[in-house]
């Protein structure tokens, strides 16, 4: 890495974890209902909203009224964004006359957007009026971050109560989510970035004449430049790890990411709520370096795989350089961010469940790409999505302190809660669900020959397509390597099935653990209780996430990126 | 550990080993191996591979015989080795119990028609025995069931139950009224309340939980099988993803061959946690029978397992902590007189009193001040009495006296004493608070001194409790001393708090108050007044030796009925935590260099390049994964001595412990394959 690499990288990390902890505090305050400095003007609004809708503030749910309520709320959003899609030629700011999505793709796209995925099997400019976009789109974005944050608190909860059945009112939880946390960061960031250059108007599209005209066959004298309201969705594009990009192109696009810096703001807010969350939980479990050391284990995998990653660009592809040309791979890479900024973002991105790229995945090479792949395959906890990262990764932990306890010849238990029978099929439910789905699903596609046709570049790198593309949908990422034609009727269902459970199934089981543990008594450590707090217990956590993840994926992966590779530099 | 606990059999013993072997075949059936999920599906797996096997041998399956016999010979006895360690471990109980039930036939019992002495009886085989029936045992009977000693009271030899040879007081009402079924009256006639109804009584349950017929897999163990159901899901759907991910990759490289199913089935064994789900059943009963070896019997292994977690232990005083006798340790003469005269006067009190206080005080005399009194002829014992509360001898016209400091000044003022030495206050006093007890010496109206009886720790205790503070476990002292003295006591032991003039309602109350802050309470009891108390207890152990209520009210019954077991309770307890928890680490990263033998050898044929993964060098892919699947197998028996013994227990911190185990059985873990893998493909290489 040069100089201006090393500045930028370090910058970053410094910035972010001088974030996390204020910022985790804040949230952990907004959510026990604690004053902040927002309190004065968003109580009133919150207030207002609870008398609307008829939520009685103080009221308690168990575990399962908490869970109905979200399933009856993600379902609506679902339906309602399904008909937006089905009618969108009927909705008003759709200057570009754009027709109504197919029901398989709308199915699709729904799923995608309700289960804070943002796979996208359209090209933003090309099918999506402003309409749908930011009533749509936007409004599940905002929704689906909120669903993800409150799960991962009730949680929280369900591990810090003792002896009770209430794990929190799940309509609170979704208002204050909203309220205080994203709307208010989203607003910030969406300015921020308009100075910057990201556009925000409802113009029809452009047409310019081009600087230097291109011939081929014919001549190309101009070019349609896509427009729309682009700021006020790209801040809760990353923030709420949604990843749905407003144009095809994704971060990549100028008018979504226009310079280095709003580069680094973006992966910036990408990582910001789900490292805070770590924050929240130690403040809220009255142990905050048990949020440290959670962070610590997602930093260090996530610094790793970003190494991996920025080697084996910067190697660049020995057929490449046969034919003359050296240096780093730049394939579907921008010039305008540094190869460290797009290695950054790569893992970012992919490590929470955002899906927002400034690179094109598809175009790293084989060892580059496994990167991105294995942190979605390692089920999204390197940061994770906002919410989904903690709830999942404390399903590791419950898994990684019941073998470590029974290593030292104890009934497991973790913050004071015994991990019993219950625990262990609900953190098996939450951790194993996306795995299982990737393993049937891909396994099915490579027996459909239609499926099979939609790769760009059959083989090894097509396998890993299709592996990348079922990843991305059961762990809810949303990020693609991009050779796959996703919109055919098999990967929109396919997929909007995998989406759908890979988002839903733990969900539940996180909640069903939160009212299970919720209803234990809380047992004093001694000095025979394990410290899940301290570096051997983040590491056996650590290699617990990798080993469970190679020893699902590594026969898959052999077949795919690790057989590319070797082919590649043999 | 008790020097009367049964002989051990050696597992290698053929009357252990014999029926083990055909207990593997017999457990093959479907039906039993159900109860392991891992290793049915293990079982499915190896039938798969004998059909392939058939096809092979027709042609109907390309690859070659040996290949796919040798592969379904080693799956089979993958399963075979699983039931063999589980056959093993029950056969040590099935030994023993055999031997338990032989006293239990042919049982006859003389069933009085009414409670008392001389009324008539028929005799009745004891199956036919009911509850609240009476039964009286002479001399040289088999007691025919459970019960209470209503009246009389008999020595009984216990040693069918408790390997004790030394026989037993057994009496009416008190502590020492329950007697076992299968036991035998030497001296004496009882007569006997039956508790229990055949098939329920104490031997009974002792058969079938020794012979595991009845034994129930405890929570830990359920949670832990669900971590092994769950990851062999996984694994047989990474295996069934690799089917149609080699038939495209066969396609598109257009060269290779699919991956057949003999070798997807054999991958799946491999990376199935079968080390640990087959040892499982083992390593429960082997606990059971290790704690039975120090002649503990565990009602269930719930109990056992929770023994690992206790956080706070209840222990009496007396017979735990300190030896059940007090021991003279000093004479402290008061009012002008000397050590000497007060030994001497001590000395003459204690000569005919067979108490072990009195013996202690004979024994100071002699070693401490060469006193070598003879007993006088004309000496008249005064045994200790409830009324004077004193104890001595007369002799030569003198009275020699000793007791509780009022009693011996009474009786001194009784004889006319005009004076009391001013210092003797004070002097008890002192040797009170230091947690001793005062015994006064008198010679007539005379007041000599004062003997200080000292309770005697039990040697090593403070280390034990030592190990237990270092494990977590924190101690708490219970006796019915005054607080003073308890503190003086506790202060010495160095146990973490004590409970003075502890009532039964008080141990109760502590137990609860523990509970209700989260801790795991265990303790110890005996008595009828404990039963609540053990009741209350999360592991409750009962003295053999104690009345009927409290060992019903206990998980845990120590035949030899010594305190301290519960120091051995908690360490089986977390053994057979510990010895899961290392063998699941151990066979899951045991997978590791599997992938790493089998991966490339399945995929050669499709990638040529994938031959770098090959780090062990295998020598062919026929050889590499029929090497996996023999070092999947062979780890098991070789395991086997591990599972019994449990992993060896030190008191830690519980994150050294982490450490160490996780370095053995996790690293250990991944190392040993490699190394193991790759000297059982030498061989095979060797014969290709």
């Amino acid at each position: 890495m040069n100089l201006y690499e090393w500045l930028e990288t370090i910058l970053f990390f410094i910035v972010l974890l001088a974030m996390v902890k204020p910022f985790g505090a804040f949230m952990a305050r907004v959510y026990q209902g604690d004053k902040t400095f927002l309190s004065p003007v968003l109580v009133p609004c919150e207030n207002l909203l609870y008398r609307v809708c008829g939520v009685e503030r103080d009221e308690e749910m168990d575990w399962k009224r908490y869970a109905v309520g979200l399933l009856l709320f993600n379902l609506l959003g679902g339906v309602a964004l399904f008909s937006i899609l089905l009618l969108q030629h009927l909705l008003p700011l759709n200057p570009q006359k754009l027709p109504a999505f197919s029901w398989h793709l709308a199915l699709n796209t729904a799923t995608s957007f309700m289960s804070n995925t943002n796979w996208q099997n359209y090209a933003g400019e090309s099918t999506t009026s402003y309409f749908t976009q930011m009533f749509g789109l936007a409004v599940q974005n905002f929704l689906s971050s909120a669903t993800g944050m409150v799960v991962a608190i009730a949680l929280i909860r369900g591990f810090v109560r003792k002896k009770t059945s209430a794990i929190g009112n799940f309509w609170v939880d979704l208002t204050r989510s909203t309220l205080y946390i994203l709307l208010p960061l989203s607003l910030v960031f969406a300015i921020f970035l308009v100075s910057q250059g990201v556009i925000q108007n409802f113009s029809p599209y452009k047409t310019v004449p081009l600087v230097q005209p291109v011939t081929g066959t014919t001549t190309v004298k101009e070019v349609t430049i896509p427009m729309g309201p682009v700021a006020s969705q790209e801040a809760i594009k990353e923030l709420g790890t949604n990843g749905g990009g407003f144009f095809n192109a994704n971060s990549a696009h100028p008018f979504e990411n226009p310079t280095p810096l709003t580069n680094m703001v973006e992966i910036f807010l990408i990582l910001l709520i789900p490292g805070a969350l770590t924050q929240t939980f130690g403040r809220m479990a009255g142990n905050p370096r048990q949020g440290w050391a959670l962070l610590a284990v997602m930093l260090a995998i996530l610094i790793f795989a970003m190494g991996v990653l920025y080697w084996a660009e910067s190697a660049g592809n020995p057929l490449v350089a046969k034919l003359g040309v050296h240096g780093i791979n730049m394939e579907g890479k921008d010039t305008r961010f540094s190869l460290a900024g797009s290695s950054l973002f790569a893992v970012a991105t992919t490590g929470t469940s955002c899906g927002a790229v400034n690179t094109m995945h598809d175009s790293l090479t084989p060892l580059g790409g496994l990167m991105p792949l294995s942190l979605i395959l390692l089920s999204e906890v390197i940061f994770g999505g906002v919410g989904t990262g903690l709830y999942t990764m404390l399903a590791f932990v419950v898994i990684a302190v019941f073998i470590a306890g029974l290593m030292i010849g104890r009934t497991p238990e973790f913050l004071g809660k015994k991990i019993e029978v219950r625990e262990m099929w609900l953190s098996m439910i939450t951790v194993l669900t996306s795995g299982i789905l990737v393993l049937v699903f891909s396994g099915i596609a490579m027996m459909v020959p239609s499926a099979v046709a939609s790769m760009a570049n059959p083989g090894t790198h097509g396998l890993s397509e299709v592996l990348y593309a079922f990843a991305s949908m059961s762990n809810n990422n949303g990020s693609a390597f991009a050779g796959l034609n996703g919109n055919t009727v098999f990967y929109n269902l396919t997929g909007a099935l995998c989406m759908s459970i890979g988002r839903f199934a733990p969900i539940v089981a996180s909640l069903a653990m939160a009212g299970s543990l919720a209803g234990k008594k809380y047992v004093p450590p001694s000095l025979g209780t394990l410290p899940t707090d301290k570096a051997p217990f983040a590491l056996w956590l650590a290699l617990v996430i990798l080993i469970v993840g190679a020893l699902t994926f590594f026969p898959a992966l052999a077949l795919g990126p690790i057989a590319e590779q070797l082919m590649m530099i043999r | 550990m008790s020097k009367h606990a049964p002989q051990p059999i050696s597992i290698f013993d053929p009357r252990i080993m014999r029926p083990a072997l055909v207990d593997s075949f017999k457990k093959l059936d479907p039906r039993a191996l159900w109860r392991n999920p891992v290793m049915f599906a293990v079982e499915i797996a190896s039938a798969i591979t004998l059909v392939t096997f058939v096809m092979s041998l027709t042609g109907a399956n390309k690859e070659p015989a040996w290949f796919t016999g040798l592969v379904s010979v080693w799956l089979w006895l993958t399963v075979i080795f699983a039931n063999f360690s589980e056959a093993l471990a029950e056969g040590r109980g099935k030994a023993r119990a055999a031997s338990l039930r032989k006293t239990r036939t042919n049982v006859t019992a003389k069933r009085l028609k009414k409670p008392e002495f001389g009324s008539s009886y028929e005799t009745v085989p004891a199956p036919e025995l009911r509850k609240d029936d009476y039964i009286l045992v002479e001399a040289n009977d088999l007691i025919a069931g459970d019960g209470d000693v209503i009246a009389g009271a008999a020595l009984v030899n216990e040693s069918a139950i408790t390997g004790e040879s030394a026989p037993v007081v057994r009496e009416s009402g008190g502590d020492r009224s329950a007697v076992t079924g299968g036991t035998t009256v030497i001296a004496n006639a009882i007569i006997v309340r039956i508790t229990a109804n055949p098939g329920e009584t104490f031997l009974d349950r002792m058969i079938s939980l020794i012979e595991g017929a009845k034994r129930r897999k405890t929570p830990n163990e359920v949670a832990l099988e669900v971590l092994l159901i769950a990851l062999t899901l996984v694994f047989l759907l990474v295996c069934a993803n690799l089917s149609p991910l080699s038939i495209y990759s066969v396609k598109a490289a257009g060269q290779g061959t699919p991956v057949s199913l003999t070798i997807l089935v054999a991958l799946f064994v491999c990376l199935a946690p079968t080390t640990i789900a087959a040892l499982l059943p083992a390593i429960g009963i082997a606990g059971m029978d290790r704690l039975f070896q120090k002649n503990v019997i565990a009602l269930s292994g719930r109990a056992i397992e929770a023994a690992g977690d206790v956080n706070v232990l209840l222990l009496d005083k007396t017979g735990t902590i300190t030896l059940g006798n007090r021991e003279a340790v000093a004479f402290v003469p008061v009012g002008g007189h000397t050590e000497q005269e007060v030994a001497e006067v001590a000395l003459m009190a204690s000569l005919t009193d067979e108490t072990p206080e009195g013996r202690s005080i004979v024994s100071l005399a002699k070693s401490k001040h060469g006193l070598q009194l003879a007993l006088p002829a004309d000496a008249e014992n005064i045994p200790f009495s409830a009324d004077t509360r004193l104890s001595g001898l007369n002799t030569d016209g003198k009275q020699y006296r000793k007791g509780a400091a009022d009693s011996t000044v009474a009786f001194a003022k009784g004889l006319g004493a005009q004076s009391i030495p001013a210092n003797l206050g004070e002097v008890v006093d002192k040797i009170a608070r230091a947690g001793a007890t005062p015994l006064v010496v008198s010679r007539d109206t005379e007041i000599l001194g004062v003997v200080n009886l000292k309770d005697i720790i039990k040697g090593g205790i403070q280390e034990r409790f030592q190990q237990l503070r270092s494990m977590g476990i924190r101690t708490v002292m219970i006796t019915g001393d005054n607080p003073l003295t308890a503190a003086a006591i506790a202060a010495e032991a160095q146990v973490d708090d004590f409970l003075a003039q502890a009532k039964p309602e008080d141990k109760l109350r502590l137990i609860k108050e523990n509970q209700e802050a989260g801790y795991m309470v265990a303790m110890t009891g005996d008595g009828t007044n404990d039963a609540p108390a053990l009741a209350q207890a999360d592991v409750a152990v009962a003295m053999n030796t104690g009345t009927q209520p409290a060992r019903e009210a206990a998980n845990i019954i120590d035949l030899d009925s010594n305190p301290t077991k519960l120091l051995d309770i908690v360490e089986v307890g977390k053994q057979i935590l510990m010895t899961r928890g290392n063998l699941t680490t151990f066979s899951i990263s045991n997978d590791v260099a599997k992938y790493f033998a089998i991966i490339p050898a399945m995929m050669l044929s499709i990638y040529p390049q994938l031959e770098t993964l090959n780090i062990m060098r295998l020598a062919t892919p026929l050889s590499a994964i029929l090497s996996a699947v023999i070092f999947n197998a062979v780890i098991i028996p070789l395991l086997v001595p591990l599972a019994l013994k449990g992993t060896k227990f030190r008191p830690m911190p519980a994150e050294k412990l982490l450490i160490h185990n996780l370095l053995i059985y996790g690293v250990g873990g991944m190392v040993a394959p490699f190394v193991g893998i790759k000297g059982i493909d030498l061989v095979v290489a060797s014969f290709l």
